[in-house]
């Protein structure tokens, strides 16, 4: 299993969160010696996980954990949200699905930049999103 | 109200994009672009995005909106300065912003602008 080193919560109510957010996980990334590339990919994929919780839940809550597996650390990020819930998730992961205006990349390129990524969803109670960026993955 | 500068330069119009935008912002971006292309009937837009450290499908679809828009407007649109690593990301992502052309930088940016309004120029003038 793995193991937390370092911990922080943020609520994300409104668009001026996001880039406050992005602030946050960028600092974590840099703090564990995260390279360039993979901060990048780490903050774009939270970037629209944040943006879909704001969208689809108007908002909700997530956690930033430095955490470490052996020899390898990581950031994983998790975005809990209280809204309607996805009704059929693999259609939600597929590319260029959206039931809103947008590209419909939000999810499945969330789940490319990340090294490991947990979706879990009831209708009516709401979503919870988890990725995992290995420093090296 | 924030705004983002839009600089006019004979037929160019030149953004440089100096900060991370939240949405809002860059909405703001896209609907003065469209009217400054309206009113100075630019035929270019420049949009400089080297200091930008991430480029979401959000940020990615405004920029392609600008691109889509000013193209039926008559003027082309070219992004440049985009750093390697948001690059790669964007693929990765799924983005490939389509709709506008992409430079290494501001002096090459430039150059294929003016070419591209010379071609035009070249076969309104064959016609």
């Amino acid at each position: 299993m793995y193991i937390v080193l370092n911990k922080d919560r943020m609520v994300i109510e409104k668009e001026q969160d996001v880039v406050p957010y992005r602030n946050r996980v960028k600092e974590f990334a840099v703090k564990i010696g995260m390279s360039l590339v993979n901060q990048t990919k780490l903050i774009t994929a939270a970037s629209e996980l944040v943006r879909n919780m704001l969208k689809y839940a108007n908002g909700g809550v997530t956690t930033i954990e430095v955490i470490s597996k052996g020899r390898e650390n990581g950031i994983r990020l998790v975005f809990a949200d209280k809204g309607p819930g996805i009704a059929d998730l693999n259609l939600a992961m597929k590319d260029g699905f959206s039931t809103g205006k947008s590209l419909g990349l939000g999810l499945p390129g969330a789940k490319r930049l990340s090294s490991e990524f947990d979706i879990q969803s009831t209708v009516g109670k709401g979503t919870t999103v988890t990725i995992i960026k290995w420093k090296n993955g | 109200m924030d705004r983002i500068p839009i600089l006019r330069m004979g037929n160019y119009l030149l953004v440089t994009i100096q900060v991370d935008l939240y949405d809002r912002l860059a909405q703001n971006l896209e609907t003065d672009l469209v009217q400054m292309v309206s009113k100075t009937g630019a035929r270019g837009v420049l949009i400089d995005i080297s200091a930008l450290s991430i480029v979401d499908s959000f940020m990615g679809r405004i920029i392609g909106n600008i691109g889509s828009v000013s193209k039926i407007m008559d003027a082309e649109t070219v992004v440049v300065g985009m750093q390697p690593a948001v690059a790669i990301t964007l693929i990765e992502l799924g983005l490939e912003l389509k709709g506008v052309y992409t430079a290494l930088n501001v002096e090459r940016g430039m150059q294929l602008l003016k070419e591209k309004i010379l071609i035009d120029e070249d076969e309104t003038e064959e016609d």
